[in-house]
């Protein structure tokens, strides 16, 4: 059964292109979401770890390193839970698959961890062959502390809670293990064109 | 999840901008305080757009509680707030979210600071208190821009009158000289007078504009709190 809303017009019907996931609407501006402070980590003491399934570090950059690494300039339509979407956002920063390169693993799934104690699980493949960023520009400028700087994790193709702020490393695993949204309601994979918003979307 | 239909029961509108919806949900399974809940309007064609609300009421409320703000460009909330009538439809999902929640199964200290809107989970978890008797110690600090701003203007001094709960309001932008009571931001001096200290290991919930949260956690933070202590949610400019 449908359920019309009487006398609910909506806004022009947006022309379609098939850019906007259903759910979700455009806004021109930044949302921030965040479920607590913004931390502030100082570039002296920020480092980016790649741990394997033994709890190994098998890589590790400090900012000058990190930031000596090539970089690439994805543009990318992102897509937030919360129903907004925002299209072709440009960023900078380094493609994960540089960050993998030469990481033995037989791992099939990654947890992003961050400053604030936030967590977000990925399968692995979802961050490899030029799927993923770790970015610190966003539109000309460095990424704002509100919006996840010094650096996030950039995953376009999931709901964007997925592309951690303030990120700090990744942790293989062999086994899946749900992060911080994902153990509070949120789908486990986050696909945006299924709309798979919460748990059993 | 599945979509609920919601039919409007009642509407009381609070201020000029806001106003309250009360729903009659057929099988809602229940929330917790400070839980959202996400909305869809459909138009005769079949067009249709959602938005995420927080819950007004408290948990076990006859009715599901939205109390809505209109944003003026905005296409969903002038519809709830200003066309929808007593007996109109929509659907609502939920509840949602696990982390920006007070369930009152302790005594810690809390802290609630709102701003704007930003009050309405806030006051959720306040009727809460006082439906189960908590005895946790809660302070509700709620900026708004002036009197006439102020949602649950009639409410909040009873809510301020039960045991273990106290409400300051301040104003950020009220000229008339008949407000009698507190002025200007939420800042680190306001919070420290009026909040908890540190070493009580409040729980403090925050919600408002991004601003107003990013100001009010991180002065939180400067003053002792724990970061994994002070939960946040907030509403970019855009959201409705």
């Amino acid at each position: 059964m449908r359920v019309v809303s009487r006398g609910f017009q909506g806004r022009a019907r947006q022309p379609g292109g098939g850019l906007i996931p259903p759910g979700q609407y455009l806004v021109d501006d930044f949302p921030v979401l965040t479920a607590g402070p913004t931390p502030f980590t100082s570039l002296d003491e920020w480092d980016f770890s790649v741990v394997d399934e033994t709890g190994a570090v098998v890589a590790r950059w400090t900012w000058d390193e990190f930031r000596q690494l090539p970089a690439e300039t994805p543009t990318v339509d992102i897509h937030c839970v919360t129903k907004w979407s925002k299209l072709g956002t440009r960023w900078e920063g380094v493609s994960v698959d540089t960050l993998l390169d030469g990481v033995e693993t037989s791992a099939e799934y990654v947890l992003a961890f961050a400053d604030g104690d936030y967590t977000t699980n990925l399968p692995l493949a979802d961050v490899q062959d030029g799927k993923a960023w770790i970015v610190y520009g966003f539109d000309g400028d460095e990424l704002e502390p509100e919006h996840g700087g010094p650096a996030r994790l950039l995953v376009p193709h999931l709901y964007f809670w997925k592309s951690a702020k303030w990120v700090r490393g990744l942790r293989l695993l062999d086994e899946d293990l749900p992060g911080f949204w994902e153990s509070a309601g949120y789908h486990n994979y986050g696909d945006p064109w299924r709309e798979q918003r919460y748990w059993g979307d | 999840m599945r979509w609920l239909v919601a039919t409007i029961a009642e509407t009381f509108v609070e201020t000029a901008r806001t106003t309250t919806l009360r729903l009659d949900v057929p099988s809602w399974p229940g929330h917790r305080a400070g839980q959202h809940v996400d909305v869809r309007l459909t138009a005769e064609d079949g067009y249709q757009a959602q938005r995420s609300y927080s819950i007004a009421s408290r948990p076990g409320a006859d009715r599901l509680e939205l109390t809505v703000v209109r944003i003026d460009d905005g296409e969903v909330s002038p519809y709830l707030t200003t066309d929808a009538e007593v007996g109109d439809q929509f659907e609502v999902r939920g509840p949602i979210g696990g982390w920006f929640v007070w369930d009152g199964d302790d005594g810690t200290p809390v802290l609630l600071v709102g701003g704007g809107s930003g009050v309405v989970p806030l006051v959720a978890m306040m009727r809460h208190h006082a439906r189960v008797d908590s005895v946790a110690p809660m302070r509700l600090l709620y900026s708004a821009r002036s009197a006439d701003d102020v949602i649950f203007r009639d409410e909040l001094p009873t809510l301020a009158a039960g045991a273990h709960r106290e409400v300051t309001l301040t104003l950020t932008r009220e000229t008339s000289p008949a407000w009698s009571g507190r002025r200007g931001h939420v800042n680190a001096e306001l919070l420290a007078e009026l909040g908890w200290p540190p070493s009580v290991r409040a729980h403090c919930f925050v919600c408002g504009p991004t601003p107003f949260v990013e100001a009010v956690s991180g002065a939180l933070v400067d003053l002792g709190h724990e970061a994994a202590r002070v939960k946040t949610e907030r509403f970019g400019p855009t959201g409705e």
